[in-house]
């Protein structure tokens, strides 16, 4: 089995968002990145998935050399290798475009990325790919098993969830609790170091949309406080001032 | 030329988010000089009235394969009514299904998709649209450069009147293969009986100040009378006290409703970036130091187990 990981490499969750005075783009000073949250849980299931049948794993991203510590630290969770392509991931059919090019050279059996990505939110890389490659795409995906060449999934539906099975190959979308994230050993972070990453310029660069300028929302007024005493008084406040009830 | 919407049935009838999305989409064609069709997949009652909504013509797909949101199979016939229709603009509200097909139909007819859209287009500078980014903490003005684009919307972002007007209802045939049907989708479990909380006007929320599963009746009791659907914090939903599909925040659900209520919920950044499109929102926690007071617009200091039935109290007599 074959099995390929897309990660993306954004600002930390706990991040205040800033952009630069003329609001083109992030203002990164003191932003720490990470792997986002979903790719990270796409992650660890791939890695699950490598042990039990043994299955190679590669890790992709689409970025500038500034995400080889996403990369590395996928490595020392387990992948085998690594592919970056080089380019900045500003438009999802330009980053799904990248993927189901290195799909086609090789082949694989699973492709795993997060349902979204933490920064732009877009939740359409998977479906571009799975239709790029004329391969079903599911998400958001909380439960996966493989048997034999059947996938059985879990897929997040509105106050609920659907049970699914699609012969492989397949692209998916995952969120929790598909797995629980992983924190790399020593002994990953040290092979990591050694593993190969091969950085490859875009194919058919394209972009279908483009973000022009970045803006905050407009800060929140005072929150208007209620005695506990009063806490009644609440309801005919939503109903006259806020006039939400 | 037209402005196409992708209209999400639960039981035969259009979701309410859906119905935003034909307003706005009528909107958008009324700005393009053009007319709106809305699209309906599987069974599916009172079309017309999709008319009032602002769609002048209903394509309705009346296969019974179609009745459960089958992703592949769907996609290939929004796209087919998309080329059908010669359809510029593609409009659909955000859901599990609605953001999956998105992305499918996008790959296939090559058109540039802007999600979690807040705002109607603006033209008047090649097509713009504002996106909420970041998970509701920022927005993007983001151009769509190709002939064929996709919307798909955020909730609660576009208010619409009905009017008296029907929209005409025409069958459509599109041509579905078996391999969009690979994919079997062999058990569903939904809540029933409880309002969906992606669609709710009002979500009641708990976090762990609750201390436990057993004191939820004050959450399902304040929900029960506000016509409001019920969420909760992460580590609520990880102890399983609550189902997952209610965990509400980064890596859970984002709720854009009118009203948000928070019960013994911290405020931790990862959560308000699931509610901070909220419309409205009330804070109910002991610790007076609680972050999440910096983002409510009504806020209580208290314990919740005192507080909360006080609340229900006086919103039954509303
Ligand atoms: C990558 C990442 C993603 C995450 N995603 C999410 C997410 O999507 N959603 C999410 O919610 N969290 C998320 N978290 C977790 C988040 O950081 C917080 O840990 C979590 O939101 C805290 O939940 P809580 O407010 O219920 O619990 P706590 O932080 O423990 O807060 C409980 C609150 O209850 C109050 N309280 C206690 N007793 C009472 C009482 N009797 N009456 C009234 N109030 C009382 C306390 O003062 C306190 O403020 C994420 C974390 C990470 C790292």
């Amino acid at each position: 089995m074959k099995i390929l990981v897309c990660i993306t490499h954004v600002p930390d969750t706990t991040t205040k968002i800033k952009f630069t005075p003329d609001g083109s783009k992030l203002d990164t000073t003191g932003v720490q990145f990470v792997i986002g949250p979903y790719d990270d849980y796409a992650l660890s299931r791939a890695v699950e998935l490598k042990e039990q049948f043994g299955a190679t794993l590669t890790v992709l991203n689409v970025g500038t050399a500034e995400t080889e510590p996403s990369i590395r630290k996928a490595l020392a969770l387990g992948c085998d290798d690594a592919i970056r392509i080089d380019a900045e991931p500003t438009d999802a059919f330009f980053v799904a475009e990248q993927i189901a090019h290195i799909c086609k050279q090789n082949n694989y059996d699973l492709v795993l990325m997060g349902r979204e990505s933490i920064d732009f939110n877009g939740g359409q890389v998977h479906g571009i790919v799975g239709e790029l490659l004329g391969i079903p795409s599911f998400s958001p995906v909380m439960k996966l098993d493989i048997e034999g060449n059947i996938a059985k999934m879990a897929r997040e539906i509105e106050g609920g969830k659907e049970y699914l099975e699609a012969p492989l190959p397949l692209v998916l979308g995952c969120q929790e609790p598909i797995a629980e994230w992983k924190i790399p050993n020593m002994r990953g972070i040290m092979s990591a170091k050694s593993k190969p990453l091969q950085v490859i310029a875009p194919a058919n660069p394209q972009e279908l949309t483009k973000s022009l300028s970045f803006e905050l929302p407009p800060p929140k007024g005072a929150c208007k406080m209620i005695p506990a005493e009063e806490a009644e008084k609440l309801i005919e406040l939503l109903k006259t001032e806020a006039k939400v009830l | 030329m037209s402005v196409l919407i992708f209209v999400e049935t639960a039981e035969g009838k259009a979701k309410p988010s859906s119905l935003e999305a034909v307003g706005y989409g009528a909107k958008v064609a009324e700005m393009l000089g053009t007319t709106a069709t809305a699209l309906v997949l599987g069974d599916a009652q009172e079309l017309e009235k999709l008319g009032n909504y602002g769609a002048s013509k209903v394509l309705h797909v009346a296969d019974s394969r179609l009745n459960t949101g089958i992703i592949q199979a769907y996609s290939n016939v929004i796209a087919q009514a998309v080329e059908k229709e010669n359809a510029s603009v593609l409009v659909l509200a955000k859901s599990s299904l609605g953001d999956a097909v998105a992305a499918r139909v996008a790959g296939r007819l090559k058109a540039g998709l802007a999600s979690n859209v807040v705002e109607l287009p603006n033209l008047s500078n090649g097509f713009v649209v504002k996106r909420s980014i970041y998970t509701g903490k920022a927005f993007a003005n983001t151009m769509i450069s190709t002939e064929k684009k996709i919307l798909a919307i955020k909730k609660n972002i576009y208010s619409v009147t009905p009017s008296s007007n029907t929209a005409s209802v025409e069958a459509f045939a599109p041509t579905l293969n078996d391999s969009d049907f690979v994919a079997k989708i062999t058990n569903t479990e939904k809540a029933t009986g409880t309002i969906s909380l992606p669609e709710a006007n009002i979500v009641v929320s708990g976090g762990r100040g609750l201390k436990g599963p057993e004191n939820w009746g004050i959450v399902e009791e304040l929900a029960k009378v506000l016509g409001a659907a019920t969420g909760c914090s992460k580590p609520v939903s990880d102890l399983h006290w609550r189902p997952h599909h209610e965990h509400v925040g980064q890596t859970g659900v984002k709720v854009s409703p009118n009203l948000y209520i928070a019960i013994g919920i911290s405020g931790a950044i990862q959560h308000l970036a699931g509610v901070n499109s909220s419309k409205c929102i009330v804070v109910i926690n002991s610790d007076p130091e609680a972050p999440f007071f910096q983002a409510a617009d009504y806020g209580i200091v208290g314990d919740a187990f005192q507080v909360v039935p006080k609340i229900i109290e006086a919103a039954k007599k509303m």
